[in-house]
């Protein structure tokens, strides 16, 4: 490098390539120092408020006894009903777009479609929530109405990365699997499904993690800030969720709302730190070990033989 | 012992399995294929739901009223439904905290990229994705608790919430989006391009900045793009931030309303199904899905364009 730059002539071209080093090196070092900051100004400032009444407490016009009991339980519900419809509906539609559907141009507009539900703001979501699941299902405010929005904002995260997660399982494990006279389906549920397990996990952390955050959805179908009971029929009760919660306490004007608000987002950020660090965990491990798929699952098949065949009086077993 | 019932009792059973399992296959097909259609009826929905309420709302207001109109003002006689004030906003808080993001993000892009150890890439790539991960109302929270004392500090002709105090968090929030999506562009361009570089006796310097950035501009300009529409669609964050006050102004000092502040202070209120003000969220919420639908379009063309080159 010294060589190149010595007989190119130009005196300060050295200075300037490491100036342009140093330059990106502290553009670096900012975001994670933002990052830092971040969180040490969050937990700061919220640590007073920090304590177990904060997770027993119902909130209260009062900051000091204010808890975002319900508000957590709330997000629990959300994010449980969340994962349980859009994992299925994801994964499948991955499946459908990776090894049935054909390669026409019908799938490049599915796939453009996708991609662009994904960038559309979620407040968008929101208020298709409040025509179709508010309004025309009858659902009002109700946990399942949130549930069945937070799922149309994530489903496109999860068929994303699920696809991703396919088309990263070798080729040769589908041909060896078709070879052994497997179907399809077989193919798919014995093989690409747990190969690709771990990029779907990764991917479905992080829908739901983003389902765990989003709060604009929530608000535009309306749903409360102030709910002092547990939901309990999930078709009709309505509901709160941390994000909202959250929300509503720092929207206040009052000193002490903001405090209970930090120790909200100290919960929140806790959860979703948890979650993301399974899911890089899951990536990191995924991207060393994607070409070591079990094989020895593919040496008996369970197909359309039965288990076990018994002929000549002697009992072949199938040995798995 | 080997009889014949025996034989053709395997071959019944056989073709039963076999019957049986191209019925399953053809349902588990339906099935797969009713969930991918699940993300076409989401788009047709929001289509649907938004444009029935909205053409509703363009029977009282006209169009070019709608468009052109400098005045947002449905709340108080007379009204004015001039959507121009909430599109600035959007595009002000957008456009500042891009200014903020871009330089920012793609400094650390290159570091990332070009400079950094495997070891730092393996360490800075997770934390600039739990900084993705935050969600918006924490820096919502941040910008109200936080950055704006700083800014009124700074400049004490400043609205209490305002435009900059909504471009700093905003920027903060799409930056992590600008680096891994233009880190993994940066790291696309083929070997044999520095190669060549260096071989003609280049600098480090001259390498990236004269060969590799500009390689993979297309790619970067698309992921600068879906940063903006992420900071357009942003809502929580912004409308504790910016403020309420719809305003045709470029003054990032004062108080400003964007179309998804807007559409959160009317779902807040009590607005009653029906009247015009309730229809606005629609007719707004329409502007809002086709600018971040246009800005996605182009971002992914771009891309598209950039897979065909290297891949």
């Amino acid at each position: 490098m010294s060589l190149s730059e010595h007989s190119s002539g130009r005196p300060f071209a050295k200075l300037a390539s490491r100036l342009f080093t140093i330059m990106c090196a502290s553009c670096t070092l900012l975001c994670v120092s933002i990052l830092a900051i971040l969180l040490w100004n969050v937990t700061s400032y919220g640590w007073d408020s920090l304590n177990w009444d904060l997770l027993t407490n119902y909130p209260s016009r009062f900051a000091e006894k204010s808890g975002i009991k319900s508000a957590l339980v709330g997000s629990l519900y959300l994010i449980g009903l969340t994962a349980l419809f859009s994992v299925p509906i994801g994964v499948g539609s991955a499946i459908y777009l990776e090894e049935y559907a054909p390669r026409t141009r019908w799938r490049t507009l599915v796939q453009l479609n996708i991609a662009n539900l994904a960038g559309v703001p979620s407040i968008v979501y929101g208020i298709l929530g409040l025509g179709l699941f508010v309004r025309a299902m009858h659902l009002n405010r109700s946990v399942m109405a949130g549930a069945l929005t937070l799922t149309l904002v994530v489903l496109p995260i999860v068929i994303l990365a699920s696809q991703e997660a396919l088309r990263a399982v070798p080729s040769t494990i589908r041909q060896a699997s078709y070879a052994l006279g497997a179907t399809r389906w077989q193919t798919i549920w014995h093989q690409l499904l747990p190969a690709a397990l771990p990029g779907i996990l990764t991917g479905v952390i992080l829908a739901i993690s983003r389902a765990l955050g989003e709060a604009a959805p929530l608000v535009a179908i309306g749903a409360a800030t102030y709910v002092r009971f547990l939901p309990e029929n999930l078709l009709t009760d309505e509901f709160s969720a941390l994000p909202l919660q959250i929300f509503n306490w720092t929207d206040q004007p009052q000193k002490g709302f903001h405090q209970v608000a930090a120790a909200g987002i100290v919960v929140l950020l806790a959860v979703l730190i948890c979650m993301n660090a399974i899911a890089i965990v899951l990536r990191y491990r995924f991207q060393k070990k994607v070409k070591v798929v079990t094989f020895n699952r593919i040496l008996v098949y369970r197909g359309i033989f039965p288990k076990r065949i018994e002929t000549n009086g002697a009992r072949i077993d199938i040995i798995e | 012992m080997v009889t014949i019932a025996n034989r053709t009792e395997i071959r019944t059973r056989f073709a039963e399995g076999v019957r049986l399992r191209i019925v399953f296959e053809f349902f588990l097909h339906g099935l797969l294929f009713l969930c991918a259609a699940v993300s076409i009826l989401t788009t047709i929905g929001i289509v649907l739901v938004l444009l029935m309420e909205s053409l509703q709302f363009f029977r009282d207001v006209s169009v070019w009223e709608f468009l052109t109109g400098t005045e947002w003002t449905p709340k108080f006689k007379p009204q004015h439904f001039g959507i121009l004030p909430l599109f600035c906003g959007t595009f002000l808080v957008a456009g500042g905290s891009a200014l903020i993001a871009v330089p920012l993000g793609l400094g650390t892009a290159i570091y990332l990229s070009e400079y950094a150890s495997p070891l730092v890439r393996d360490i800075v790539k997770p934390l600039l994705e739990i900084l993705a991960g935050i969600p918006s109302v924490v820096y919502g929270y941040l910008a109200v608790v936080f950055v704006s004392p700083v800014i009124r500090s700074w400049f004490p002709s400043a609205d209490l919430f305002n435009a900059a105090n909504a471009c700093v968090v905003v920027g903060i929030m799409i930056m992590p989006m600008i680096v891994s999506m233009s880190e993994d562009v940066l790291r696309s361009v083929p070997r044999s391009l520095r190669e060549g570089a260096y071989a003609l006796g280049a600098s480090k310097l001259d390498v990236t900045v004269r060969v590799i950035v500009p390689a993979a501009l297309s790619g970067i300009v698309a992921s600068i793009l879906l940063a903006i529409a992420r900071a357009v669609g942003e809502t929580m964050a912004v409308s504790l931030a910016a403020g309420a006050t719809p305003r045709l102004t470029l003054n990032p000092l004062e108080s400003v309303q964007t179309m998804t502040a807007y559409i959160v202070q009317v779902s807040r209120g009590d607005t009653p199904t029906g009247t015009l003000e309730y229809r606005t969220l629609f007719a707004v919420g329409l502007t809002l899905f086709i600018s971040t639908f246009v800005l996605n379009i182009i971002a992914q063309w771009i891309l598209s364009r950039v897979r065909e080159k290297y891949e």
